[in-house]
């Protein structure tokens, strides 16, 4: 297995000049993920702090200038990571996401079924059971990376990567899921397709998904 | 307004990005040669940051509708208007019904156009950077194509033509121990997993010239050269990417990340190309290779310094020879 960064204290460096990117300790979970929240929050009000960018377990903030002084952030960071408190997001919402299971556009459902000993029928609906946690919003636009996967369906990334994904696709790899907004290539299983609205560029924000919202998968038709 | 004449694959509408948005998934864009882009502007007369035309493939042919401050910068792309040369890093006053036409370049990668008032397309998400995946911003989220007509801000030129030092001739870079003539230094701060090289692949990351491939676009582009390793394979947390970062993919080949990056991404991280130098990629054509320099944080943030000081004696040169000139 690959050896997962799985930090006894938080490790915090420099991304060159523009950006310091935080790591915290301890393992992959969802109360650490909810101490990261909570200084994405503090974080982005602090004056040098472009933006505040929650990643699984991290923390980025960008600078609008090299920082003069960077040790000083990185005290400021470590003080916020003890202040922290695990807790869910006060305002979070349950989002509702129609997906067709299957078909041209969900390609890998009876492959992911197979490797995980069930019927297309079963994955899906074990995919739909599950209520998901958006535990970071990135990657590609209004892209949530979702925690909550039913283990039975835990796969690794495809060997060979996707070369085209279309917007709208339902995808899994490993223990996360998620929905992409616009197409491109990916090394993740896609299982259906959905039309939901999760990102609109004409809306500021533009990602209808925030972290620490909950998500719910609607079946809406499973096709061979 | 201008029209483009000529097939302008991958030329798109560009300014400073959208720095402030990774959390939406949505990443930087923006010119991948700033400093050109922002120096065009100030001989005109525009803010910094105000949009022009990143043209990467040649040759590019544009009509004016009316008069306007015109000047090209970046890639001396050899630039002509109506069949007589412009030069490079200079206002001119344009007039209505001109042509202009960048050709390839002898040395760099990408042209500025940039004009009075500057290219005037809808603010999207705060920038008029064009993001094609997702078709954000731009000139109707897409690359320009031959017909397209394409708002600008202003009307009117000034009297005199303005140029600049081109930022190469000030920001000189000593070429490292090994270079061949034509190599491209950059400056690089150690980052991340760069501890979890191997020593061997360690010092082959500075010592080898690491050639940009034809796989190589706005996104980031993909070096060949020597095959890095880590002591043991890493699995790393998706994480905030940001342009100049190099990563290390599991085939050892590093990818250094650039303005069309995805907002957050997953490999090993070993070092970022500092934000001072993010111009000279820019102006790395397909097939150049490039050179890495270790700095430290002082270093890079010293180069930092060099180039903002270098935009304010424009800014002060401009101001002053604008107001000779009108």
């Amino acid at each position: 297995m690959p050896a997962d960064l799985g930090l006894d204290v938080p490790r915090i460096g420099l991304l060159g000049t523009s950006a310091m990117l935080f790591d915290a300790p301890g393992a992959f979970d969802l109360s650490v993920q909810q101490r990261i929240w909570a200084m994405a929050r503090e974080a982005a009000l602090w004056p040098e702090v472009v933006e505040a960018v929650p990643g699984m377990t991290n923390l980025m903030l960008s600078f609008a200038s090299p920082p003069a002084d960077p040790g000083a952030l990185e005290e400021r960071l470590l003080r916020a990571w003890e202040a922290s408190e695990p807790g869910p997001v006060a305002d979070s919402r349950l989002v509702e996401v129609p997906v067709v299971y299957g078909g041209t556009l969900g390609p890998d459902l009876a492959p992911v079924a197979a490797q995980a000993g069930l019927t297309p029928v079963q994955a899906a609906e074990l995919h739909a059971a599950a209520e998901y946690v958006v535990y970071a919003v990135g990657s590609s636009p209004g892209f949530g990376y979702l925690g909550g996967l039913d283990e039975r369906l835990f796969v690794p990334r495809r060997a060979v990567p996707l070369l085209r994904a279309e917007g709208g696709s339902v995808m899994i790899a490993g223990r996360q899921a998620g929905v992409t907004t616009a197409a491109g290539p990916t090394g993740w299983h896609v299982l259906g397709h959905s039309t939901a609205p999760l990102f609109d560029a004409s809306r500021d924000p533009p990602a209808l998904l925030r972290p620490g919202d909950r998500v719910r998968f609607r079946i809406a038709r499973i096709e061979a | 307004m201008i029209e483009i004449l000529s097939d302008a694959p991958l030329a798109t509408v560009q300014d400073f990005g959208r720095p402030d948005r990774r959390r939406y998934g949505v990443g930087t864009s923006g010119a991948m040669d700033r400093l050109a882009l922002a120096t065009g502007n100030i001989l005109l007369g525009n803010p910094e940051d105000a949009a022009g035309i990143e043209v990467p493939l040649f040759p590019f042919r544009v009509r004016l509708d009316a008069d306007l401050d015109i000047a090209v910068t970046g890639a001396d792309a050899r630039a002509t208007l109506d069949g007589a040369p412009l030069p490079p890093w200079w206002r001119i006053g344009a007039r209505a019904g001109q042509e202009l036409e960048l050709r390839h370049p002898l040395r760099g990668a990408r042209a500025y156009l940039t004009l009075s008032g500057g290219i005037d397309v809808p603010r999207v998400l705060g920038a008029r950077a064009t993001q094609l995946r997702g078709a954000i911003g731009g000139f109707e989220g897409r690359a320009l194509k031959r017909g397209d007509r394409v708002p600008t801000g202003r009307i009117g030129t000034a009297a005199a033509p303005l140029g600049a030092v081109p930022p190469d001739a000030v920001l000189t870079l000593p070429a490292p121990s090994g270079a061949a003539e034509g190599d491209i230094a950059v400056r690089v701060l150690p980052v991340g997993e760069y501890a979890e090289l191997t020593p061997e692949s360690r010092a082959a990351f500075w010592r080898s010239g690491w050639v940009v491939t034809p796989q190589s676009n706005r996104a980031g582009y993909r070096l060949g050269g020597a095959v890095l390793e880590t002591v043991r394979k890493l699995e790393m947390r998706s994480y905030g990417v940001v342009p100049g970062l190099i990563q290390l993919p599991p085939g050892g080949a590093p990818i250094i990340q650039l303005s069309d990056a995805n907002a957050t991404g997953g490999y090993p991280k070993i070092g970022t190309v500092i934000e001072a130098d993010l111009w000279r990629l820019g102006q790395a054509p397909i097939g150049a290779t490039l050179r890495f320099v270790e700095v430290d944080y002082q270093a890079a943030r010293a180069a930092w310094l060099a180039v903002e000081d270098y935009l304010t004696k424009l800014r002060r040169h401009a101001a002053w020879q604008g107001a000779a000139g009108r």
